[in-house]
């Protein structure tokens, strides 16, 4: 193969200064993880409360849970990004537009808030799921106690639907995590985005790719690993 | 609100949009679809294969796979391909691929392992008393898997696979990255030519969301269809 | 594995000694078009002048009139009926990784020609001189590079322009953010629409997109500049001295003759696609100077 390999040059200094190319990776991950992480508060949040909207009696409320999962998931996440980025100060008052676009680190702020409205349509999926996967009856008992809808919600419901689909929330946090790497479309200074900076800078392509490959490996073993244990923690003793 | 907008860029640009872009995203979703559902079949009956080896590289591939951000991926292979190429037929250069055929390689074998996934529990939905009934009647294993199983697990699987098709339809957009003519690709050459962000990047996501919403609305009517024949 | 390493060699001895362009003579680039009967050209999406997409999203330009000029002389080279010329887009950040892995054959474009490139691909002769200044908006007031301290500035991702704005920045320790982008048209927009302050990047390309922007005169080009004037080339594939011959000697021919004064003017000095636009970019004293004595140096004190 017509390449010259070179796997020294991870300690080789950047152009950046700031060090070097294992460093300029390393602040990659942590842009992906801080990232991947500041989303998917948002996707929690939001997405569990699409989800309830969906499963509650009230039509409006289930057309509205509706409306928002078939909006963020028929459009790709990229076209996303670049709503969120390009379009959207330019549509908003010209002042908040221009504050907006200013914002220092605004790639992330935009990412964070991208990736976290459309993460949250299929965790509303996994939640609604999981909260008609519940017998009937639990609902039934909730009232039958006395309580109030949001007190089923709270207490019964969504304590047992989260615990069964823990397995798929996992897998959409790492979707999430690997959907960062999205966001290198808007200047985010992510793990690939650092990769691809290393490829430019040095020209070692495969080493730079390799390494970024083996650093994602390893995060997905350890979510893996991590939610494997939650789920026994959180597991209800004798199910 | 869109007074200082232009949207006759769309009316000078459809064409290219729709006859270049367009194309490649169909064709690229169609052929990847095609071969992701083949190899992921076939991953899938490695891993449910009982054999030695088999069905841990084929867990390792899908693993592996899944680990990946698509971008990272379709990096790779644009860079990659051709010197795959050459090692597997021994040329002195590294063959050339195209941009269609390196798209159209990566999407295959990362679409793979996702449809591997649905067609292993596609096939463990079939019961085993068919496998078992099946070896019975003397059918050999590709006998019993191209007769009795795959077809079965094809139809209770049709509309899983053909949600992650249109997922696949999305994803293709990521070949922007490579500044890649298809839909997206050519949709953003034309808005940063012009100056048209806006414009062109609302049309994108209206055209993008029409066509994945009728689809999933046609793949409902589909699954509901299905599953009346199970 | 060794044998195989051995073949271009062998291949190589026998080009030498024939001399004539059989096929079987013929070695890498050379060989390839002569067997496919076709040769891909890289090309660039907002390079203006040089390789750029006009009103039918043709690529266009400079170069690549210049690249045309070396396919007409690789087909008399390899005595071709028809060669077939295949386009193939790429970015600032993966034309040198394409051309390496024979993606496409030769880049037509803006590429600067230097030391640090030449490892990994090779440069024909020098087509223009430009160098590394940024475009603001004439309101922000911002002139000089020490200007751009503290604020958020844009570059292309894969440039010498980007390694260049890192490593002043670094140096003179500014705190510029640093926003990489995809490509140049994408990088002016995001200071036309005031996500950046400012975009770093080789002078005539700037001029050239503030010229076709909505609002021409709204921009201003910075005073300074961190690099010398540094020579583009037209991209090959390193380690193929055949086929960089060829290029070579059409390149040389065209920039000799007063055919390249001509191309130069069409792109230049005259209304080009997509607004008609005319850049009125007189040929710099250094271009002509390369031009009558085309070379491939990569030091920009040689022009």
């Amino acid at each position: 193969m017509n390449y010259n390999w070179n796997w020294g040059i991870f300690f080789d200094a950047s152009p950046e200064g700031t060090g070097t190319y294992a460093d300029m990776l390393l602040s990659g991950l942590i842009w992906t993880i801080v990232t991947a992480l500041c989303a998917w508060v948002i996707a929690f949040a939001v997405g569990s409360v699409i989800g309830v909207l969906r499963t509650l009696p009230s039509r409006p409320a289930q057309a509205v849970g509706n409306a928002y999962v078939e909006l963020f998931r028929n459009i790709p996440l990229l076209v996303q990004m670049f709503l969120w980025f390009f379009v959207l100060p330019e549509l908003l008052p010209e002042s908040w537009g221009t504050w907006l676009k200013q914002l220092p680190n605004a790639p992330f702020y935009t990412a964070v808030v991208c990736l976290g409205f459309f993460t949250a349509s299929r965790v509303a999926e996994q939640v609604r799921a999981g909260i008609q996967a519940l017998p009937r009856g639990q609902r039934m008992a909730g009232t039958a106690l006395g309580l109030t809808t949001a007190q089923t919600y709270r207490y019964v419901l969504l304590p047992n639907a989260y615990r069964i689909i823990l397995p798929p929330l996992t897998s959409e946090f790492l979707n999430n995590l690997k959907n960062t790497s999205v966001a290198l479309t808007i200047g985010l200074l992510e793990l690939t985005a650092r990769a691809r900076a290393m490829q430019e800078f040095s020209f070692q392509v495969f080493e730079a790719f390799t390494a970024a490959t083996i650093i994602y490996i390893i995060i997905n073993l350890l979510v893996v690993t991590a939610a494997g244990l939650i789920e026994r923690r959180v597991a209800v003793p004798g199910r | 609100m869109f007074s200082n907008f232009d949207f006759s860029v769309i009316l000078n640009s459809w064409r290219y949009l729709f006859f270049d872009g367009m194309t490649f995203t169909l064709t690229l979703t169609a052929l990847a679809a095609l071969g992701g559902v083949v190899l992921g079949t076939l991953i899938a009956m490695m891993r449910l294969s009982g054999l030695p080896v088999l069905p841990q590289v084929a867990k390792a591939y899908v693993n592996f796979m899944r680990s990946l951000p698509l971008v990272l991926v379709i990096f790779w292979f644009y860079f990659l391909v051709p010197y795959i190429g050459q090692w597997l037929i021994g040329s002195e250069r590294p063959i050339q691929v195209g941009a269609f055929s390196s798209s159209l390689i990566t999407f295959t074998l990362f679409e793979a392992a996702y449809f591997s996934e649905i067609m292993r529990a596609g096939i463990q939905s079939i019961p085993k008393g068919q496998a078992a009934a099946a070896s019975a009647l003397g059918l050999t294993y590709w006998q019993a898997m191209g007769n009795v199983i795959l077809p079965q697990a094809f139809r209770n699987m049709l509309p899983v696979l053909l949600t992650q098709t249109i997922v696949l339809f999305q994803d293709t957009s990521l070949v922007y990255v490579l500044s890649i003519t298809d839909f997206l690709g050519a949709a953003s050459k034309v808005a940063q030519r012009d100056g048209r962000l806006v414009e062109m990047y609302l049309f994108a996501a209206v055209v993008y969301f029409a066509v994945c919403f009728i689809a999933s609305l046609l793949v409902r009517r589909l699954q509901r269809r299905v599953a009346i024949i199970r | 594995m060794r044998l195989r390493s051995l073949l271009p060699v062998l291949l190589a001895g026998l080009a030498a000694s024939a001399g004539a362009a059989s096929a079987q003579d013929l070695t890498g680039t050379l060989k390839k078009i002569k067997e496919t009967g076709q040769i891909t050209l890289g090309t660039r999406d907002a390079s203006v002048p040089f390789s750029y997409l006009d009103n039918n999203q043709k690529p266009v330009g400079f170069a690549m009139d210049i690249c045309y000029k070396i396919v007409d002389a690789v087909k008399t080279e390899l005595k071709l009926d028809k060669l077939e010329v295949k386009l193939n887009p790429v970015t600032s950040a993966t034309r040198i990784p394409l051309i390496a892995n024979g993606t496409v054959d030769l880049e037509c474009g803006s590429t600067t020609n230097n030391v640090e490139r030449q490892k990994q691909v090779a440069f024909t002769n020098t087509h223009f001189l430009t160098a590394n200044r940024f475009v603001a908006k004439k309101s922000s007031g911002l002139t000089k590079f020490e200007d751009l301290k503290g604020k958020t500035v844009v570059s292309t991702s894969g440039t010498t322009n980007i390694k260049q704005i890192n490593e002043y920045n670094t140096e003179k320790k500014l705190g510029i953010t640093i926003l990489p982008a995809k490509d140049h048209a994408e990088a002016f927009l995001m200071v036309e629409t005031g996500r950046a302050a400012a975009f770093v990047m080789d002078d005539v390309l700037l001029a050239s997109l503030a010229a076709g922007s909505k609002e021409p005169t709204a921009y201003a080009i910075s005073t300074d500049a961190l690099s010398k004037p540094e020579p583009y080339g037209i991209m090959l594939r390193k380690d193929d001295a055949p086929f960089k011959k060829v290029v070579d000697a059409a390149t040389a021919a065209f920039y000799k003759s007063p055919e390249a004064k001509t191309a130069y003017d069409k792109w230049f000095m005259k209304a080009i696609p997509p607004r008609d636009i005319n850049l009125n970019l007189p040929m710099s004293e250094a271009l002509q100077q390369a031009f009558a004595k085309p070379s491939d140096s990569p030091d920009p004190a040689a022009y």
